[in-house]
């Protein structure tokens, strides 16, 4: 046996660029960097720190940025700055990192700043179970940052799914300017699976609008549209940004009349939009079908894979089910829980959690639906047989 | 679940546990062309505390990523031995390191025990290469993957120059595997 | 010609939000007075304030411009600085904002050496939220959560800054408007990171409670008791209590975040084309 020859070396990585056995962190820088993500901030915190590892070593290499910041407020601060220049810009974080963002993130919400956010959620509240996987920051990243403000929260489920999902948070973030929220749990983050990456032609990355009006004309906030074109400083357009109520020009106003315009707007873009951004998987028969499904599992992420795992095992002894995983979190798909969950009997909903997703499926099924939950918050993941047992018992 | 195997590498931190996964996670995915996934668990400590990594190798799609009913372990700390030799499956195969792990609980598996971390300093001179001679033993005694695809992966993962280093310590593992299978036989 | 300072306002934001006999208006000129002997475009200039009196600034100006959160003012602009290096990028700030709450991002900003000049608005106070003591406050001074007098010692701002690795740090007030405009003259000509400390008065919260209600109280006081650094040099500890020590206190050359990065990112690249040369695609650019 000899070490390999420098040809052997080569064809060896060519190989595997196409088929690799990629870690969910990983796959998330990768697809943040196929997005035309140029600019990251962050701060190191298990589990996600391998994304901005990652990004150190490769954004320099395609003239893009990275800075670890002081902290995590500054970091979520300097993706704002950079999309404001006109950069495709992401932070990852972590729950206690997630918390310190959440002031800021309303500032990229009602300033309408395109960016992505990813927390890989770990045990909480507080430092908690820092490399132990959860589900329960569910809730926060509809709610984290105070007042109404329109969100999106993706939540991939696979390797591969943090991948595409990656470049999909970015396209939607532009599309409707606005942050978006990857929630990745410590499994996906760290575990390593086979991947065969997609082509960039199947991935194409969206850019946000720019205006090619004159620039006295431009205004950042029309009203008579959900998304105004976004102009990065520094291209002519020169115009304000603030954490204030706003009008349509950009500027602070104290008018209950504008205000009410602009939020009714910022809430409404999200309404208006949500069929677009919300992207859920079914697996196995619908309600209505010609094998009408007696028990739906609601699940996401990690969870979905056990959750997966176990709806396979009943099928397989001729158990009427289905799985409905949410990929898109928020808006949460109401309307498609509903459609599906129209005449079940008994809908099970495991999360690594208290209920945080369970009290939002509650609200779309049938009164008369037994609803089960499988919780668990000790950092061990959800084994299939705990699901299974809820959906035969 | 079509020929769904599940590998699970303990010990402590710092004895390479997580680089054995994923070279065995890479030589099933990337070399011998099947499904695999590999995950890990470790305690807050760099080096010392408790480490473990799981490897699901199948023909077919790999929905649960979490070993729950294993087909090989490896225990290179006789508290690993003892928390998970449990998890092992009837017929499983557990190997240990000999001088590690002095008592191996009874159960309905096949065990082996391997002066690891002993080879490791007398044929590379190296104790550190002791997770690779632990690989070449467990896919020696196992063919959970081919060999040339665990050398591949090797050759793929470890630093730049220390290739023939590594591939002395399959090869010391490999020829272990067959040395204990003869003994069988 | 009288200087044209309607060039560089919003007329439409008018009238602004300070209170007569306010000096932000004093700092706010000498820093457009500044930038406009820079003989920089409107459109390459950016204007990035935290939360505060002073950081209303920020609307008022006709250029790029960015109100952001409280204290991180400077974390917002070191994330358009990197992005686009071509921008000029001018953050204005308060003592409450630069030292309290964001007084970490100021002494990191000035560690790496960020790329900005920070024209800190020092008038010892929180003003907008009506007078609480801040971290300049001195010490036995009156503010509505200090109604005994202010017990803890304030920062002294351009050591702070100095210490923490600025290449460009002054000192003045709003009485030596010009002084003030030089300083900022040439902050903005330096790489790297810069700060002004603009000292200014708040007649209404601060000078009521404390015996100097009239604006022009101030202003005499600052003429009064500011002393130049090199004469400030041969006083004693003793002498210098209550004196407002003006000047340049740092102005070193020293290569500046922006360009180091760029450097680095050379280098990064360097590397990526001598190890792919054979045309295989490295690791990380799948997707591109």
């Amino acid at each position: 046996m000899k070490a390999a020859t420098t040809s052997e070396t080569a064809e060896r990585e060519a190989r595997r660029n196409r088929i690799r056995l990629m870690q969910g962190n990983e796959a998330c820088a990768e697809g943040a960097l196929a997005a035309g993500c140029r600019f990251f901030a962050g701060y190191p915190i298990t589990p996600s720190s391998e994304i901005g590892e990652y990004l150190a070593l490769h954004l320099p290499r395609v003239g893009g940025n990275f800075i670890q910041m002081e902290d995590e407020i500054a970091s979520m601060a300097a993706i704002i700055g950079a999309s404001l220049a006109g950069v495709k810009s992401m932070t990852a974080t972590s729950g206690p990192g997630f918390s310190l963002k959440q002031e800021n993130l309303g500032f990229a919400c009602i300033a309408e700043i395109p960016c992505v956010v990813v927390n890989v959620m770990r045990g909480g509240p507080s430092t908690g179970l820092p490399t132990g996987p959860s589900q329960g920051d569910f809730m926060q990243a509809r709610w984290g940052t105070h007042g109404d403000h329109p969100i999106v929260v993706l939540a991939p489920y696979s390797v591969r799914e943090v991948f595409t999902e990656t470049i999909r948070a970015f396209n939607l973030s532009e599309s409707f300017r606005t942050p978006v929220i990857l929630l990745m749990d410590e499994v996906l983050a760290h575990m390593r699976e086979k991947v065969i990456l997609p082509e960039p032609a199947e991935c194409p990355a969206v850019d946000r609008l720019r205006p090619t009006g004159p620039p006295e004309a431009y205004l950042p906030y029309a009203s008579d549209r959900d998304v105004s074109p976004l102009a990065p400083f520094g291209s002519g357009y020169r115009f304000h940004v603030t954490g204030l109520y706003h009008d349509e020009t950009g500027f602070p106003t104290g008018s209950p009349a504008k205000i009410r315009q602009q939020m009714e707007r910022l809430m409404g873009k999200m309404e208006r939009g949500a069929g677009q951004i919300q992207r859920f998987e079914l697996t196995g028969a619908v309600s209505g079908g010609s094998d009408p499904v007696d028990t739906l599992v609601v699940a996401y992420g990690s969870t979905a894979r056990a959750a997966k795992h176990a709806v396979g095992e009943a099928r397989q002894s001729k158990r009427s089910v289905a799985l409905f995983r949410p990929v898109t979190l928020w808006p949460f798909p109401e309307a498609a829980i509903r459609q599906v969950s129209g005449s079940v009997r008994r809908v099970v909903v495991p999360e690594m959690s208290l209920g945080q997703l369970a009290g939002e499926v509650q609200k779309c099924i049938p009164p008369k639906a037994e609803l089960r939950r499988v919780n668990r918050v000790d950092g061990i993941p959800i084994a299939p047989e705990e699901i299974l047992d809820a959906i035969v018992a | 679940m079509a020929n769904r195997i599940e590998v699970r590498f303990s010990g402590s931190g710092g004895q390479g546990i997580i680089l054995s996964g994923v070279i065995l996670a890479e030589a099933a995915a990337i070399y011998d062309n099947k499904n695999a996934v590999q995950s890990q668990s470790y305690g807050p400590e760099a080096r010392g505390g408790a480490s473990k990594a799981e490897v699901i190798i199948s023909d077919g799609d790999i929905d649960y990523p979490k070993a729950t009913n294993i087909d090989i372990l490896l225990a290179l700390t006789q508290v690993a031995c003892d928390k998970y030799t449990p998890d092992l499956k009837e017929g499983g195969v557990l190997i240990v390191d000999s001088q590690e792990v002095l008592a191996i609980p009874e159960g309905n598996f096949r065990a082996y025990s391997i002066p690891i971390f002993r080879l490791a300093q007398e044929k590379v001179g190296k104790r550190i290469v002791a997770n690779i001679i632990a690989l070449g033993a467990l896919v020696g005694l196992t063919g959970v993957v081919s060999r040339k695809a665990l050398e591949e992966a090797v050759l793929s993962r470890v630093p730049r120059g220390t290739e023939d280093l590594n591939l002395t310590a399959l090869r010391a593992g490999f020829e272990e595997a067959e040395r204990l299978q003869r003994a069988e036989a | 010609m009288a200087f044209q300072y309607e060039t560089y306002i919003r007329p439409s934001t008018f009238p602004h939000i300070w209170c007569p006999g306010c000096g932000n208006g004093i700092v706010v000129k000498a820093l457009v007075r500044a930038i406009d002997r820079m003989g920089w475009s409107k459109d390459e200039v950016v204007v990035v304030s935290g939360i505060g009196c002073s950081s209303r600034t920020s609307g008022y100006l006709d250029f790029n411009t960015l109100h952001t959160t409280h204290g991180r003012a400077i974390a917002f602009a070191t994330g358009i600085k990197m992005a686009n290096p071509a921008l000029k990028v001018i953050v204005v700030t308060g003592d409450g904002d630069a030292l309290a709450i964001g007084g970490n991002h100021l002494i990191h900003a000035a560690r790496r050496n960020m790329d900005l000049t920070v024209i800190l608005f020092n008038n010892e106070i929180y003003a907008m939220t009506g007078g609480q003591y801040s971290p300049a406050t001195p010490e036995e001074k009156m503010a509505s959560t200090a109604p005994y007098g202010q017990i803890e010692p304030p920062f002294d701002i351009v050591r702070l800054a100095e210490g923490a690795g600025a290449t460009f740090v002054a000192r003045s007030t709003v009485f030596h408007a010009v002084q003030l405009e030089n300083y900022i003259f040439k902050a903005l000509n330096r790489s790297g990171f810069s700060l002004i400390e603009a000292v200014t008065n708040c007649p209404t919260v601060y000078g009521r409670r404390n015996r100097m209600p009239i604006p022009a109280s101030f202003h005499a006081y600052y003429k009064k008791n500011s002393v130049p650094l090199e004469k400030a040099a041969k006083m004693s500890a003793e002498e210098l209590t209550g004196k407002i020590v003006t000047g340049i206190f740092a102005d070193v050359d020293k290569i500046g975040f922006i360009e180091r990065y760029s450097r680095m990112s050379e280098r990064a690249q360097a590397v990526r084309k001598k190890r792919y040369i054979k045309g295989s695609s490295p690791k990380g650019e799948v997707g591109n």
